[in-house]
This record gives C-alpha cells, structure tokens and sequence, in this order.
C-alpha cells in the first residue's frame, strides 16, 4: 500500500521535537526468536508419536496391500528384531556426537562470545566475522568442508593420532554450534543494563573483574534456555552425518533395511521409528527449555 | 601529571570544559572549583548538560576540550589511572544501579574486597557499620528486589561510602524515588555533608539545594548561568533565564 504522503510513524520514521520514551523490548527489535524450535516442538502435543506410528501403520498397509508374500506385519516384525542395535548402537550414538558437539561448541562459543565483546576491535572485529561466517553457513557445507579438509590422521613423528570420521563430524556440526552460542553469549551479556557496568566502573572495578564478578552471574541463567534450545537442533540434525558414512541411526537403518533385502515396505516403519525415538528425545528438553525461560523472565 | 596537591587547593576544578556527543555540543565551556567539605548542588532544566558535567567528573564520560583536576590528577589525561582516580570519588545514580544477585551487605563489602583487597573481616564490620549509618539495619541480608527504592538508594550510598572517597557525586539520586522516600535518601546525604564529605549533587529538589549547599550552580543550554551561595542566589537572581527556571519550579 503506498500513501502520496508517507504517515510519520506510519510509513515513515516517527519525527517529533518532544522527549519520546522509547518501549522497553526485552529482546532487539529485529531479533528472531532464539527459542524458536524449543518452542514449537514444546507446543506439539505429546500424544503425536503415537498418532505418527499409527499413521505409519495404516498408509503402507494400504498403499502395498496388493503385494501378499511380503505384508506389512513382516515389516514391523523386522523392525522390532532390529530395535534394540538400532538404539544402542545408533541412536546411543547420535546422543553421543550431539553431547561431545555441544560440549566442544559451548567452550569455543563462550569463548568467541565474550572476544565479540571485547572494547578491543583486533579482537572484537574478527571474533564478530567468524561468528557471522559460521551461523550464516549450510550447516551440510561446513561438514563436507571438514570431511575433506581434515587429514584421517595426524603424525607427530613418535605418534600417529587416527582421526575417525565420527571426530571429524563432529568438528563439523561444532562450528555452526561455536557461532550460536557465541551470539547467546554476546545477546545475553548486552541484556544486561548499561547502569550495572557504570556502578561497576565508578567503584573502580576492572573491566575483567566487572565482566566475571557482575555481569556474567546475572545473565548466565538466560543464556541456558537458548544454549538447552541449540541443544535439542543439534540433536535433530545429527543424523546430517550419515551423508559421511558415520554410523548413526540413519546410516544402521539403511544398513538394517539392506540386510532385510531391501523390500519398499521396510522404509516407513524404519524411517518413522527414527522420526519418533527423536521426538521422543527432544520432546522433554522443548518442555524443558520453555519452563526455565519462563521461570528467568520473571526475574530480571 | 599528578601535582603535589595540598587540601587548601580546590580539591575538584574544572576549566573550560567542553563535550560534545557528535554534533550535539553539551556542556560549553563550564568552569568551577570546589573546596574540600564543600556541598555543591548544580540545577537547570532538563538537557542542559548537568548529568554529563558530574559524569565527566569521575571519567564515566571522556570531554572533547578543557581540564577536570581531582585533588591535582588530571582527568582529562591520555594515561589517566581511571582506578585510583575512582577509589577518590564516589558516584550515586538515579537507578542505584545495585548488584541484583548480592545482598545488601555484599553490595557494600564486594568493591573494597575485590579492588582494594582489604582484610574481609574488617571490610565486613565496617559494612556493616555503613548500613547502621544509612539506617537499614536489619537488611543486611536483603537482596536489592525486595528494597523499595528509597531502601536501594540508601545500599548505594553506603556502597559508593565503602570505598572511602574524598568526593561523592550524586546525580539525580532522588529523581526516580517515591515523594514519600525521598525525605529517608536526603536526610542521609545531609548526615554525610554534615561530616564534612565533599559533595557534588545534581538534583530538582530546590528546597533540599536550598538548605544544604554551601554554593549553587545553575546551568543551562551548557554553560553555567549563574552561581552564588543559596541565600543570595534564590532571593536575588540577576539573569533572566535563572529567574524564569526558579519561576517555575518554586
């Protein structure tokens, strides 16, 4: 819609000569929602698990109902015969690259975070950059980059250090976790108000001591609802590194249906379990992460 | 660039001081000295540049021109040691601006344990001793949320007074305080004039200025319009502008 002339403060930038006293916004005006996957699988209704399996049930039942050597009773059977090295082996798994990812992404995050903050721009500037870089990447991208870049193994000349694919995955899915946190990091501490660092400041307290003794303490508890919030798309994107041949639950499920001779029956139970066991995974960090945000918010 | 400086100097001067923040050109041009144990209120409408004047003071804002001396040490200095330059003088804000996640007690002890590493039992007796003064005996162990504000004003000044300033600086302390707790925060700073504290206060409480200061300074648009003890200065104002403000607000 367009005006002949534009409406100040409607399409064009309010102007006025009075003192305005902007609204407080809690988060940047512009910001996306940083918990914006914990809240739509929190919002999802528990039940959908068991409404998915039973949707699962009755498609291919009616979609291959012509085929009668093969049912799809036989292929819920071959399901179940594999379920526990589909859990233990795989899924254990992916638990695994997402846990030792988060860990190694929330040391190198924290640390950029807090080089974003620094007064200094030979720190700041770069620091800035790198994160940019890494949160703006095709997460699949930065993998195959990694993949391919990084040497197998590393010779130190008395020994020989094997990198496994499953290590270089997850140096991988690190670095786009490193560059969130790291902006959870530098939002959470610019929440908090300028007043705390100029009390600081005029009690002759120095930048580090007013950074770790002040400021940090009051903001560490809203950063965790985000960092549980990176937790939980982290975990929903590690089976990205069965493309790489690591042998999470994707690739054993694929590994599973082969062994089965391969029947076009095998693929809905044996992708939709893989759907539902990681629901059932997030589903609980989602509830999670949404109470705590609403349990900090309050207090400020 | 420390001079050797002796108490019968002024133990604040500023010369011709001036601070833009970009093209908006804030204090034009301000001089004044203040003597030890003296009270200063400086008043004036809104934006015209008071805040920034007590800020430059202790270097929360840097100045573009001119020259702040605090007991001799140049403030407006390239190599100035912005800590031992605080440790001297003490600043109160509109927000009290206290630690939400320490204690009343904490809040008072934490500066002069961690900067000036004193002996934690003494620091504690006299933070205690402090809350005594501003009367909040009995909040040792509050948490500034469960403070109503003229409480929390009166943590900060014993949180500034822990530090052992020479000078303390109050900018708008009461601006931001119910009119019922406002009389519990002046009280306080007049116990503090009346040992003797050199005291800079921004302030719109006329009658307060009025009954405390030793001088008063009255700016606007950045310059310093006029000045004189309060008994001259409220009865015989000379310049227009004065006379209009003082017009209005009494």
């Amino acid at each position: 819609m367009t005006r002949r002339t534009a409406i100040p403060g409607l399409d064009a930038p309010a102007r006025t000569d009075l003192a305005v006293l902007k609204p407080f916004n809690a988060t940047a005006a512009g910001k996306a929602d940083d918990l914006g996957f914990a809240r739509f699988v929190a919002n999802l209704p528990w039940w959908l698990p068991a409404g998915l399996a039973f949707a699962f049930m009755m498609w291919p039942a009616i979609a291959y109902a012509q085929s009668v050597d093969y049912t799809i009773g036989d292929a819920f059977t071959a399901l179940v015969r594999w379920l526990p090295f589909l859990v233990f082996q795989g899924f254990a798994f992916n638990i695994l690259i997402s846990v030792v990812t988060m860990a190694l992404g929330t040391i190198t995050g924290v640390v950029l975070g807090l080089m974003q903050i620094s007064p200094n721009p030979a720190i700041s500037r770069p620091a800035w950059l790198i994160t940019q870089t890494f949160r703006n990447s095709p997460w699949l991208v930065l993998l195959f980059i990694v993949m391919l870049a990084f040497p197998f193994q590393i010779n130190l000349g008395f020994a020989v250090i094997p990198i496994p694919d499953w290590m270089k995955a997850v140096f991988g899915l690190a670095l786009p976790i490193m560059a969130n946190i790291s902006e959870v990091v530098r939002g959470a501490i610019n929440s908090v108000p300028n007043g705390q660092w100029e009390a600081a400041e005029s009690l002759a307290y120095s930048r580090q001591q007013t950074l770790w003794r002040i400021i940090l303490p009051q903001c560490i508890k809203r950063m965790i609802p985000p960092w549980m919030n990176w937790y939980a798309i982290l975990t929903m994107a590690t089976p990205l590194v069965s493309l790489l041949g690591v042998e999470e639950i994707v690739t054993l499920s694929r590994q599973a249906m082969a062994a089965e001779n391969g029947r076009p029956e095998l693929l809905v139970p044996f992708y939709g379990f893989c759907l539902v066991i990681f629901f059932v995974y997030c589903y609980p960090i989602a509830r999670w992460t949404i109470a705590l945000e609403r349990k900090y918010a309050v207090k400020l | 660039m420390t001079e050797t400086w002796t108490p019968d100097q002024p133990i604040i001067s500023i010369k011709d001081v001036h601070k833009s923040f970009g093209d908006l050109e804030v204090l034009k041009g301000v001089s004044f000295d203040v003597m030890k144990g003296e009270v200063i209120c400086i008043i004036g409408p809104s934006g015209s540049g008071k805040s920034t004047l007590i800020r430059c003071i202790n270097a929360l804002n840097d100045i573009q021109s001119g020259s702040i001396k605090v007991e001799g040490q140049e403030v407006n200095a390239p190599n100035l040691d912005k800590l031992a330059l605080r440790k001297k003088v003490g600043m109160v804000f509109q927000q009290y601006n206290l630690f939400p996640h320490k204690t009343a007690l904490e809040n008072v002890m934490m500066a002069p344990l961690l900067v000036l590493k004193q002996n934690p039992d003494e620091v504690e007796k006299r933070a205690r001793e402090l809350i005594r003064k501003v009367r909040l005996e009995g909040k040792e162990n509050s948490y500034p949320g469960e403070l109503s504000g003229g409480q929390q004003q009166r943590v900060a000044i014993a949180r500034s007074l822990a530090m052992n300033p020479d000078v303390m600086l109050f900018d708008e302390v009461t601006a931001a305080l119910d009119p019922e707790t406002v009389k519990e925060v002046l009280v306080t700073i007049k116990d503090l004039a009346a040992e003797g504290m050199t005291c800079i206060l921004v302030t719109h409480e006329m009658g307060f200025a009025r009954e405390i200061a030793d001088h008063i300074y009255f700016t606007d648009r950045g310059v310093i319009v006029e000045h004189g003890p309060p008994a001259t200065f409220f009865k015989k104002a000379k310049d227009p502008r004065t006379r209009e403000f003082l017009s209005q607000i009494l």
